[in-house]
């Protein structure tokens, strides 16, 4: 591999776009330094989420960190929301380009 | 028996969401109507505020509100001992209908004005009012002694959520310019707003046809919760427009204020303060049922109950 890109962690959340000011916050307070957030639509243990309005809206947060960073996100996650929002979080590996900014 | 046209927006909606239809409206058309219908709103009451003193419109304002502090309070007894529901869910759901819908207010101006019943413009500082109360009382009643409460998220939601802010802004807007000053605005924001309401409206048919699913899965008893609470509620209105002294068309407003169940304002605060509570519930209920009543049946009753009261006491 290019020695310009270096492996590390990308965090995928896929949830209710009602969480998005409870999570930013939280984002912030374990150290993330940036994120990405998108509009999402599909269906899973909730039914079909739309979109239509924003009871039935989702939204995807993507976060390129330290694989440090990964798990206390993804605990953060198990511990607050979990058991009262839909959700689904995975983490996979991400070969990145500058890797300092992550 | 004639339907207001706007309502007959709304059925298409319903039917098209009914039978499948591919119609859909996109997230954004739906957020740019709802940021003008709640301008619109907040700045037509607001031309009328300009010709009342606001000093003469505390008591009456306190007595609303105090008076509206019922409605969650009852409804969270009747889900509870009737319904068996469990505590996070009647707390949800008695706030929903212990808030207002900004629509239903809306679709009732509209009835009103077709029948030529005036109703005054400070009718709508009601309706920014009676949004907040309830739900602080709804997150009360699911937290009672019990875990803690995320409240600055909540109250930030609420006061700094587009429907305070657009509907107090458009109020405070409308006040400041006057009727002269806001001419210049009139055809976009009056001449344009039944039009708007309509687009509204056949959104919303096809949303609440969404939610019926939901509903049946509840059974029978939120069913008769969603279409009993606001007609006991619209009563509870119409006595207290009796004391304030209200004419038939603001008694009519109250009614229906005191009758409609949020599910815009109240579903985004409720999953932030009492997250366990299952929205489909009231959801389901808010928008699935009560909103289609009041539009069809709920605003005409509450038309006739007012009559009828005016003539038995005068």
């Amino acid at each position: 591999m290019s020695p310009a890109v270096a492996l590390r962690k990308l965090v995928t959340i896929i949830c209710e776009a009602e969480l998005e000011s409870l999570l930013l916050p939280e984002l912030a307070r374990l150290g993330a330094r940036g994120y990405t957030i998108t509009e999402a639509r599909g269906q899973g243990a909730r039914g079909l989420r739309d979109g239509a309005w924003r009871a039935s809206s989702n939204i995807r947060i993507e976060v390129l960190c330290d694989e440090q960073l990964a798990g206390d996100l993804v605990d953060m996650l198990q511990a607050r929301f979990y058991a009262d929002y839909g959700m689904v979080a995975f983490v996979v590996d991400a070969a990145v380009l500058r890797p300092a900014k992550f | 028996m004639s339907f207001e046209p706007v309502i007959l927006f709304f059925m298409l909606g319903l039917l098209a969401g009914v039978v499948r239809s591919d119609l859909k409206i996109p997230g954004v058309v739906y957020e740019a109507l709802s940021i003008f219908l709640l301008l619109a709103i907040g700045m037509k009451g607001g031309v009328e505020l300009a010709r009342h003193s606001l000093l003469d419109l505390a008591l009456p304002a306190a007595v609303v509100v105090g008076v509206a502090l019922l409605i969650p309070l009852a409804g969270f007894q009747v889900l509870r001992v009737v319904g068996r529901l469990p505590r996070a869910d009647a707390a949800s759901i008695a706030a929903h209908y212990g808030s207002v819908s900004v629509v239903t207010f809306a679709v009732a101006s509209s009835y009103l004005a077709s029948r030529s019943l005036p109703a005054d413009g400070y009718m709508t500082v009601f309706l920014a009012l009676l949004e907040l109360p309830a739900l602080l009382v709804g997150v009360f009643l699911a937290r009672r002694g019990q875990g803690d409460v995320r409240w600055k998220a909540l109250l930030h939601e609420v006061l700094a959520g587009k429907s305070i802010v657009l509907l107090g802004g458009g109020l405070l807007i409308g006040w400041l310019a006057g009727p002269q000053g806001i001419q210049p605005l009139d055809r976009v924001f009056f001449d344009l707003f039944k039009g708007m309401l309509a687009f509204f409206l056949l959104e919303m048919g096809l949303v609440a046809a969404g939610r019926l699913a939901d509903l049946r899965r509840a059974g029978p008893f939120l069913l008769a919760f969603a279409i009993v609470m606001p007609i006991c509620a619209g009563v509870l209105g119409l006595l207290t427009a009796q004391v304030l002294d209200f004419s038939i068309g603001n008694s009519v407003l109250l009614a229906t204020l005191y009758a409609s169940a949020s599910y815009i304002a109240a579903p985004a605060a409720m999953r932030i303060a009492v997250p366990e509570a299952n929205p489909a519930l009231s959801i389901g209920a808010s928008l699935g049922v009560t909103f289609p009543f009041n539009l069809l049946a709920g605003i005409p009753l509450y038309h006739w109950l007012a009559t009828q009261l005016q003539g038995a006491l005068s």
